[in-house]
């Protein structure tokens, strides 16, 4: 016998007590929980997703399009940044003003490559109010999920009000499980040493985030 | 210390040699007691936290009462999505997989994520014995790998150690492994933390094959997810070309909207945040339209593990264990394990919830597991925490019945009859006493007088075996009149007599 039909045989001998309701998965759980927390305008709704973003120590912009290429060469000129990793599908005109040279991510980019570049700039799928996340999903602007990881210093650019949900029930509707996701809240840490949360491991050290709008 | 449980000793001796650590019990004590007051301040964010506990509860027995099924699907749609399943019934058959998996890479090496299964199986010992050598990247299993040392905690396995001990181990350690501490490694939480990053960079930048494990695993969509805080679980998760995840069984859930519920609930359970630095979910090979090229691993194992896990669920009040996310959050609130620490407990899964799983998964033959239903004071501040209401306790205590009684359990898929285990005479006898008694209400009457009317003579302290017992408590006092008596004197005290 397969260990596959060995363990499916003592999954069922070991139910052999159990009622099966055959009803719908829908009725099985009860979700009186909240859809989200609070009832918030949509500006208070961005207002929260920046105090959170900052409390978990990314730094957060704010701009409006017109303002976000100035925004974006100053940021990289700050940090001294003379590379920034491009995904394929960034809008041309956010990096218009950077001096940074761009590096395209190519299929044979090795990690070591991608090691020395000093900064990434991608835009994001959806971001979580509640918990100050962002969440990419591989689009065009944000690219494969090693060009936001292995830089030291990351630049996420989101779309106001349009790609602010409050919660996380909300942002799971708008994604795509087919796609490789990543939720990001903070630079990387760790509660590892005495479980007090110290920033700066392997991800990003550094999380800057642009609220870009209007 | 060395690096395995085998052999370890029941739980009261090895909690002994604990709680006489100073050191041991002042790194547990700041912890748990940091982590406490922060989680509790997380989950009073959420004003919803009962009705999310019981969702996931709900989730997680709905999918226990079908998981056959529910494995089915998420092999369909993880196959689908480009992936291969692997079944394996017990440790060995997890890790003789695994390793035949690297070898065919043509690999010797492999970085791994933080796994409590991979951990349960030994799996770094067995790939080593077949010449594989797999770095822990999480930070405090790399203290512990580096330590030679065993984890003492299911978020942080090397909570036991502070600061000092720390960077003591990364400046003689490190070189062994690859790039040595930095000179003048002070013991600063930043300082070690950019230690650690620069020894394992180089690891993930060369890395061929990654290992983890997953804390959810969707049914419908044959999705994985990885919560993490490092970016290390990210690292191996992305870079190689070969990913193998060794997943326990009972991590499924049916839906993608189900993860709605514990991705609010685990962040603020076990670190106490709204929510972690990084979670990464994906589903079998990503091959992403639009992007440059493939994302991530082009080829992607899953193992699903049993190794006592169909036994457990055959428990019927067992089997909620199985519901357990892994957060940690009741080894934190536990007075027990604060005292003792995790070693004691002689698993990977120490507190509270190894209390249960450990005899469990495992059975209760062995000294050390027949003794871990004993260590608790069934105080029940784990069930209060626990995110998906596992009611430790009386699990607690059903298997502290099955310790003393023995009876009808599940071993590696069949029933068998378990013999008492030995040592528990005097509770076995006791008990007997009792039910003899009870069953004879003139026997008891008597005794319950006779006890009254020598109430005088009676000792403060217990002789014989029981001496160490009331060294430091209050035997109870026996009434002057036993209640069956003032009952029936009184007429249940409608006489208005004292």
């Amino acid at each position: 016998m397969s260990s596959r039909e060995l363990i499916l045989g003592r999954v069922r001998r070991a139910l052999a007590d159990v009622r099966r309701d055959d009803g719908p998965y829908e009725e099985a759980v009860d979700r009186g929980y909240l859809r989200e927390h609070g009832d918030r305008s949509v500006g208070r709704t961005v207002g929260l997703l920046a105090e959170n973003l900052a409390d978990y120590r990314a730094l957060v912009h704010r701009c409006t399009d017109g303002e976000l290429p100035e925004l974006l060469a100053r940021l990289l000129a700050g940090r001294g940044s003379r590379t920034v990793l491009v995904p394929p599908g960034l809008p041309p005109h956010w990096l218009a003003s950077a001096d940074a040279t761009r590096v395209q991510d190519r299929a044979e980019s090795t990690p070591h490559e991608l090691d020395r570049v000093d900064s990434v700039v991608t835009g994001c799928a959806v971001a979580v109010a509640e918990t100050g996340t962002i969440v990419l999903d591989g689009s065009p602007d944000q690219g494969r999920r090693r060009i936001t990881l292995v830089p030291d210093h990351h630049i996420c650019v989101v779309r106001v009000p349009d790609q602010v949900v409050s919660s996380v029930p909300q942002a799971l509707e708008r994604l795509s499980p087919g796609r490789p996701l990543t939720w990001i809240s903070g630079p990387s840490a760790t509660s590892d040493i005495e479980l007090d949360r110290v920033e700066g491991v392997h991800g990003p050290r550094t999380l800057e985030v642009v609220l870009v709008g209007g | 210390m060395s690096g395995t449980f085998v052999g370890m000793p029941a739980f009261p001796e090895a909690a002994r040699e604990a709680v006489h650590d100073t050191t041991l019990r002042g790194n547990l004590r700041h912890a748990t007691a940091t982590i406490r007051a922060k989680r509790a301040k997380a989950v009073a964010e959420v004003a919803d936290w009962a009705a999310l506990r019981e969702a996931g509860k709900q989730i997680k027995d709905h999918t226990l009462r079908h998981l056959d099924r529910y494995l089915v699907q998420l092999e369909e749609a993880v196959t689908a999505a480009g992936g291969t399943v692997h079944w394996a019934a017990d440790a060995d058959e997890a890790n003789r997989i695994v390793a035949d998996l690297v070898k065919a890479t043509g690999e010797s090496e492999v970085v791994k994520v933080k796994s409590m299964a991979t951990q349960e199986t030994g799996l770094n010992e067995a790939l080593e014995a077949e010449g594989i050598r797999a770095y822990e990247t999480d930070l405090a299993e790399l203290i512990v790998q580096l330590g030679k040392d065993r984890p003492s905690h299911i978020l942080v396995p090397a909570i036991h150690r502070n600061r000092g001990e720390i960077r003591d181990i990364f400046r003689s350690e490190m070189g062994e492994w690859g790039r040595p501490a930095p000179d003048g490694l002070t013991d600063t939480p930043a300082a070690l933390a950019e230690a650690a990053r620069l020894h394992l960079r180089e690891k993930f930048l060369r890395a061929k094959v990654g290992i983890s494990g997953a804390n959810f695993m969707v049914a419908e969509t044959g999705t994985l997810v990885v919560v993490e805080s490092e970016g290390n679980g990210r690292m191996c998760l992305t870079l190689p070309e070969t990913l193998i995840s060794v997943v326990g069984i009972e991590k499924i859930v049916p839906t993608w909207r189900d993860l709605e519920v514990f991705l609010q609930t685990l962040p603020r359970s076990s670190t106490a945040e709204r929510m972690n630095p990084y979670t990464s979910m994906w589903t079998g090979t990503s091959d992403v339209d639009g992007a440059a090229t493939a994302d991530g691993p082009r080829t992607f194992h899953l193992v699903l593990l049993d190794n006592g896990r169909t036994d457990t669920l055959a428990d019927e009040v067992g089997r909620q264990a199985l519901r357990c996310i892994r957060c940690s959050a009741c080894l934190n609130v536990c007075p027990v394990y604060e005292r003792a620490g995790g070693h004691a407990y002689g698993s990977v899964y120490p507190g509270p919830i190894g209390a249960i799983l450990s005899p469990q998964l495992r059975g209760t033959r062995s000294e050390i597991d027949a003794s871990l239903p004993y260590a608790s004071s069934l105080c029940g501040a784990c069930y209060e925490v626990c995110p998906v209401a596992i009611d430790i306790p009386e699990v607690l205590v059903h298997l502290r019945e099955r310790v003393v009684q023995g009876g009808v359990v599940t071993e590696r898929g069949a029933k068998v009859l378990l013999k008492p285990a030995k040592g528990h005479a005097a509770e076995r006898a006791a008990m007997r006493a009792a039910r003899w008694a009870f069953g004879r209400p003139g026997a008891l009457r008597a005794g319950q007088r006779l006890a009254s009317r020598t109430r005088r003579f009676h000792p403060r302290t217990l002789p014989g075996p029981g001496k160490a017992w009331s060294a430091s408590r209050e035997l109870p006092p026996v009434p002057a009149e036993p209640f069956r008596d003032w009952w029936q004197r009184t007429h249940g005290g409608k006489d208005g007599a004292k």
